[in-house]
């Protein structure tokens, strides 16, 4: 076709206009599957860290050292049976590490799960369940009793990865955050 | 603070050629001598820092307030492509000099990844204005940084005899590698 | 050319990987696993035989000045369309292959196959040329993937080699292993195609 201005314009309009309604029409199409998915996927790491449950409440956001900690509140038949908790720490060895912890009605850590982190491959992503045990020597501790610190820093009762002190103070440092976030529902 | 910490981890620990992967055609392409990559490397630095403010601008003025932030890609890569012609118009206008030396990547810079990629990536990061900036400065900083090195690099390596499989681009490969490798060395400085 | 030529010439002679040295920021970036390799060529892919459908059907409408900018709305279009079906349906693999996803934008394989293919030949001949080249790429990418993966965390698609596992050598996982194992594969493609050229 003839490269007039008119041409030009009027194509470039046309072909841009169509391409909107395409990207429009699709979007509200998969507005809903979308939201579902990201549902889906919150769901799925509270229910990675709390027995069973019935359902989950409208998150709690609490404001601690310029990031947002989320509350869930799990509750079965009515009654309060635990608390998943998403929490962060900025000390990861390659930026913020996420974390979800949960934890049972009387406060003992029933699990945890990495949601994001930026750690090493091979070494400081051990943190990662799938990945090394690290982070089962947490579930069934209550840190009422059980020290959230690292053992060879003298601080806690925690066994570090090995190579990978950093990551594993981090994780400590995010388990604790939660702690601490979540302490004030424990005692009602 | 902050903006020491995004100035390093964008030019060292996270050199967006060498550990994010981004703008590899000009880095295997442009890189033979040491001054076209100085060249390339100033003028993605001249688009990236433009390109930032006005994508900054675009997604918190104009899609954000509108509800289509779906349309971001599309949106993008169109304002990049419209702003380089004019970056490429204007400098022929205002400064023949410059645009002698900087005109013919011009063009090459629409379909570099890294400068869409940078786009997103600080949409992505939530950053402010400032930080958008700084943050797109020093990841073209250290993508020139990443050209330079491997320019000089790979002048050398044309006097290397090779095994003919190896020859061009495959050691190039070898060599960007272990440049990467050294790269590493900086990660858990922030 | 025939159909057949035109559909397989992608595999080797023009593969965009080894041969034409197209779209190495996915390629490096995207191929820690085998999976993500093939996720990422699959979804270049996509897009590829998609816009040199749409291509080939309205070149005849397109002013030749502003061809371009109309070839990169439209590629852009499927890139989006492609962002919103991975996130409803895959948001797993959306997830992992990041800020990739959006780049398929500017992979100058999409836009050089609509320049020098599609804008030229009839919407089955295109779509044949995309699927070809779109397989090309999706099995090198495939292939540097598992290469990586097998050498950096012993596994091949997800599947864990038990005894080999203290072998692992971690860093071709990581950023450094992508530039040395396509060096090396290009190596042997290049050795292994020297014969036939």
């Amino acid at each position: 076709m003839k490269s007039s201005l008119i041409n030009m314009v009027m194509v470039l309009f046309l072909i841009t206009l169509v391409c909107a309604a395409a990207i429009g029409g699709v979007y509200e199409l998969t507005k809903e599957p979308i939201d579902a998915a990201k549902q889906a996927k919150q769901i799925a790491a509270i229910s990675e860290v709390l027995p069973s449950f019935e359902k989950v409440g409208i998150p709690q956001e609490k404001s601690v050292d310029g990031d947002v900690v989320k509350i869930y509140e799990a509750t079965s038949g009515g009654k309060v049976v635990g608390y998943a908790v998403e929490t962060f720490s900025k000390n990861g060895f390659g930026g913020t590490i996420r974390i979800m912890v949960g934890f049972k009605a009387d406060g003992t850590i029933s699990g945890t799960s990495v949601i994001s982190h930026s750690e090493t491959p091979g070494l400081g992503d051990k943190i990662d369940k799938s990945k090394s045990d690290f982070s089962k020597q947490f579930e069934g501790q209550n840190p009422e009793t059980f020290k959230l610190g690292v053992k060879k820093d003298g601080a806690g009762d925690v066994d570090a990865i090995t190579a990978a002190t950093i990551s594993s103070r981090a994780f400590v440092d995010a388990v604790n955050r939660a702690y601490q976030q979540v302490k004030p529902y424990m005692e009602d | 603070m902050e903006y020491f910490v995004i100035i390093i981890a964008s030019i060292f620990v996270n050199n967006i050629v060498l550990a994010q992967f981004l703008g590899i055609c000009p880095f295997l392409g442009v890189s033979n001598k040491v001054e076209t990559s100085l060249g390339m490397g100033a003028a993605v630095t001249f688009v990236m820092a433009i390109s930032s403010i006005v994508v900054y601008l675009l997604q918190y003025y104009v899609l954000v307030p509108l509800n289509i932030a779906f349309l971001q890609t599309i949106a993008f890569i169109l304002v990049i492509a419209a702003l380089v012609q004019m970056v490429e118009i204007i400098l022929k206008k205002v400064s023949p000099a410059l645009y002698q030396a900087l005109g013919i990547f011009l063009p090459l810079i629409t379909t570099n990844c890294a400068v869409l990629g940078v786009a997103i990536l600080l949409v992505q990061k939530e950053y402010n204005l400032l930080e958008s900036v700084v943050f797109a400065v020093s990841t073209a900083i250290g993508f020139t940084l990443a050209l330079v090195l491997f320019a000089g690099l790979r002048e050398r390596l044309e006097l290397a005899d090779l095994p003919k499989a190896m020859k061009g681009t495959p050691v190039a490969l070898l060599t960007a590698g272990i440049l990467a490798m050294a790269f590493m060395g900086f990660s858990g400085l922030v | 050319m025939s159909n057949l030529k035109i559909f397989t010439k992608g595999f080797v002679k023009e593969n965009p990987t080894f041969s034409l040295l197209l779209g190495m920021c996915p390629t490096l970036g995207t191929t820690t696993s085998a999976v993500n390799g093939m996720s990422m060529g699959l979804a270049t892919m996509f897009v590829l035989i998609l816009s040199n459908i749409v291509i080939s059907l309205i070149k005849n409408l397109i002013p030749d000045k502003v061809r371009i900018p109309a070839f990169i709305v439209v590629i852009a279009t499927l890139v989006t369309l492609l962002q919103l079906f991975m996130e409803a349906y895959v948001p797993a693999i959306y997830e992992t292959l990041g800020v990739f996803i959006p780049l398929i934008v500017v992979n100058c394989i999409i836009l050089g196959r609509a320049e020098a293919f599609a804008s030229k030949n009839t919407p089955f001949k295109s779509a044949l040329d995309g699927a070809g080249i779109g397989v090309g790429f999706t099995f090198s990418l495939t292939l540097l993937g598992a290469a990586r993966e097998f050498l950096g965390s012993a596994s091949l698609f997800g599947h864990k080699f038990e005894a080999l596992q203290p072998y692992g050598m971690l860093i071709f996982v990581l950023a450094p292993g992508a530039f040395i194992a396509l060096s090396y594969l290009m190596v042997l493609f290049n050795k292994a195609t020297a014969k036939i050229k």
